[in-house]
């Protein structure tokens, strides 16, 4: 496997007494789609914020793409290219779809002039296609705050295109999906990292999902590590299944 | 989109600004406090509509506005209309730069907090200013008296005052179309989204105030003069009537939207001016009441509650089609 695009090295989150992520490591190779499994409070999305600079970490090193990024705030490791998405989806609910996925271009560059320009005709091109790709096409003109909670979900992910990463951390993308949905969003996964080679970090429970599209796992149960591996390899380790079905 | 029908209403508009004060000439200053009254709704919604930013120390610009205007009419030994604007550029200069250093410190409080913040501001100003003998203490200040007549006098800051909302608007407008316009809208939906894609919150944010700052202390400038009288309280940095009446404007309005606080300052002044006209001695508590009501029935704005009912039609007209 190539370099890794990201490695988070015994990185330690406390609120108050609760350890939430207790000495994580991982490591995600570019261009990989690595997953991030674990049973519900281990720690997964403490570990997404600690990441993002959402809340300072007690202890322990994030790097991305070489450069140590553990001090900095959200919105400038989401200009070098690291943005995440919510597990309870996060959108502009007044603005239009389209404007939400106007809004969402790639911020890497934009000088201060900048925001006083209209939306360019390819920006606004690429914005419907994208939301053609997700099935809201339809909706665009539509309050984003309208749409049910699954589309919002497809809009973020959406949205999170349009940004253009270099990687993608995913927070639970299939929860509150329609079922026949789901195939379609794991196809659009794999083609944003294949054609459009953005790494993916994918947390998720739904175990057919995930065991199918992510070449390594991660599983985190009481805020470690617990085991890492390929799909194969998790489904049989004991670990892992006392973790989630409780050990006797 | 609706770009034809904002010009024609434009159009109209103009039309309007530029017959009203010769049809009726005995209310030119009326007319032109109307117009300073859309400026005021329409700069507090950029923040307050557009941004979700609810400010209640907007008025200190305004003040900025007054005194510096009077100062340098008064210190810088021009004429009067060549002090009037010196006194106006500085004012605008003097204004924005206020809102970078205050905006700098205040604008990462969110929410309620960020209000409350902006509640002592005009207090503090006004304490300050009227305390301060270079420009007058409590005994205010006196704008130069006008060279013409009290007609000439009106008419010159009417036609000012029309300008300044007429650009105000029209600059609003344009910016609300370009990506400045999103990404303030974006704030006020989901401002740890708009960090999460990375976008410049603060600068954003600044930027908003400092357009705000901007066209009020040009109508802090002009209202100085137009008055003839600064009062710290009463007029310069009067946050219990002007300063409250430019958030229940752009409410009555409809926060967020372009025509809103137009019409929401022509509405509340017409209603004002008749409760000052026919309710005099009750008219203070005439305008509370008109508030109160406001509030319940129209939480929305008029604007708004228009959106809704023609939003609501379209989901009908939508299901009958399906």
């Amino acid at each position: 496997m190539s370099a890794p695009i990201l490695s988070v090295e015994n990185v330690s989150k406390r609120f108050g007494g609760v350890v939430a992520n207790d000495a994580v490591s991982l490591a995600v190779p570019e261009g990989a789609i690595i997953g991030l499994i674990g049973p519900n409070g281990s720690g997964k999305s403490t570990l997404f914020g600690s990441i993002v600079g959402f809340h300072p970490v007690d202890g322990g090193s994030v790097r991305f793409r070489g450069e140590e990024i553990t001090r900095y705030r959200v919105p400038k490791i989401a200009r070098m290219g690291l943005v995440r998405t919510f597990q309870q989806t996060h959108i502009y609910g007044q603005m239009s779809c389209l404007a939400n996925m106007l809004i969402s271009i790639p911020q890497r560059q934009e000088r201060f002039l900048a925001s006083f320009r209209r939306p360019k005709g390819e920006e606004i091109e690429r914005a419907e296609s994208l939301l053609a790709s997700v099935g809201l096409w339809e909706k665009r003109q539509l309050a984003a705050g309208e749409l049910s909670f699954g589309q919002q979900k497809l809009l973020e992910f959406a949205m999170a295109l349009m940004c253009e990463p270099r990687l993608l951390l995913l927070d639970e993308p299939t929860a509150g999906i329609n079922p026949t949905l789901i195939n379609g969003l794991v196809a659009q996964l794999r083609r944003a990292n294949a054609e459009l080679g953005i790494t993916l970090l994918v947390i998720e429970h739904n175990m057919r999902v995930i065991m199918n599209l992510a070449d390594h796992l991660y599983c985190m149960a009481h805020g470690r590590i617990l085991a890492e591996g390929d799909a194969e390899a998790i489904r049989a380790d004991q670990r892992v299944i006392d973790a989630y079905l409780g050990a006797q | 989109m609706s770009g034809a029908r904002d010009w024609w209403l434009m159009a109209a508009l103009l039309c309007v600004g530029i017959v009203a004060p010769f049809l009726f000439p005995a209310l030119v200053a009326q007319f032109a406090f109307l117009w300073l009254m859309v400026v005021f709704a329409l700069s507090w919604d950029v923040m307050g509509g557009q941004m979700g930013y609810n400010s209640f120390g907007n008025i200190l610009f305004f003040g900025i506005g007054c005194y510096t205007t009077a100062v340098v009419q008064r210190d810088f030994g021009f004429d009067y209309f060549a002090g009037l604007g010196a006194g106006l550029g500085l004012s605008g200069l003097i204004g924005v730069g206020a809102a970078l250093l205050i905006g700098r410190a205040i604008l990462g409080l969110r929410g309620h907090y960020f209000a409350i913040g902006t509640l002592g501001l005009g207090i503090a100003a006004a304490e300050i200013a009227g305390g301060w003998h270079y420009i007058g203490a409590g005994a205010g200040m006196v704008t130069p008296v006008f060279p013409g007549g009290v007609d000439t006098r009106n008419l010159f800051f009417y036609g000012l005052l029309f300008a300044l909302a007429g650009s105000c608007f029209i600059f609003l407008r344009a910016l609300y179309q370009c990506r400045f316009g999103m990404a303030i809208n974006a704030i006020r939906d989901n401002e740890d989204k708009a960090e999460a894609m990375g976008l410049h919150t603060l600068r954003y944010k600044i930027t908003a105030w400092c357009v705000a700052a901007f066209f009020l202390a040009l109508a802090g400038g002009l209202a100085g003069n137009m008055i003839g009288f600064i009062d710290p309280r009463d007029v310069a940095f009067a946050g219990a009537t002007y300063g409250v009446w430019m958030v229940l404007m752009a409410v009555l309005g409809g926060k967020g939207t372009l025509w809103g606080p137009v019409l929401g300052a022509a509405i509340f002044h017409l209603v004002q001016e008749l409760f000052w006209t026919y309710l005099l001695g009750w008219q203070r508590v005439a305008l509370g009441g008109l508030i109160v009501l406001i509030v319940v029935f129209y939480p929305q704005g008029i604007m708004g509650w228009l959106r809704e009912r023609r939003a609501g039609h379209a989901v009908r007209d939508g299901e009958a089609q399906a």
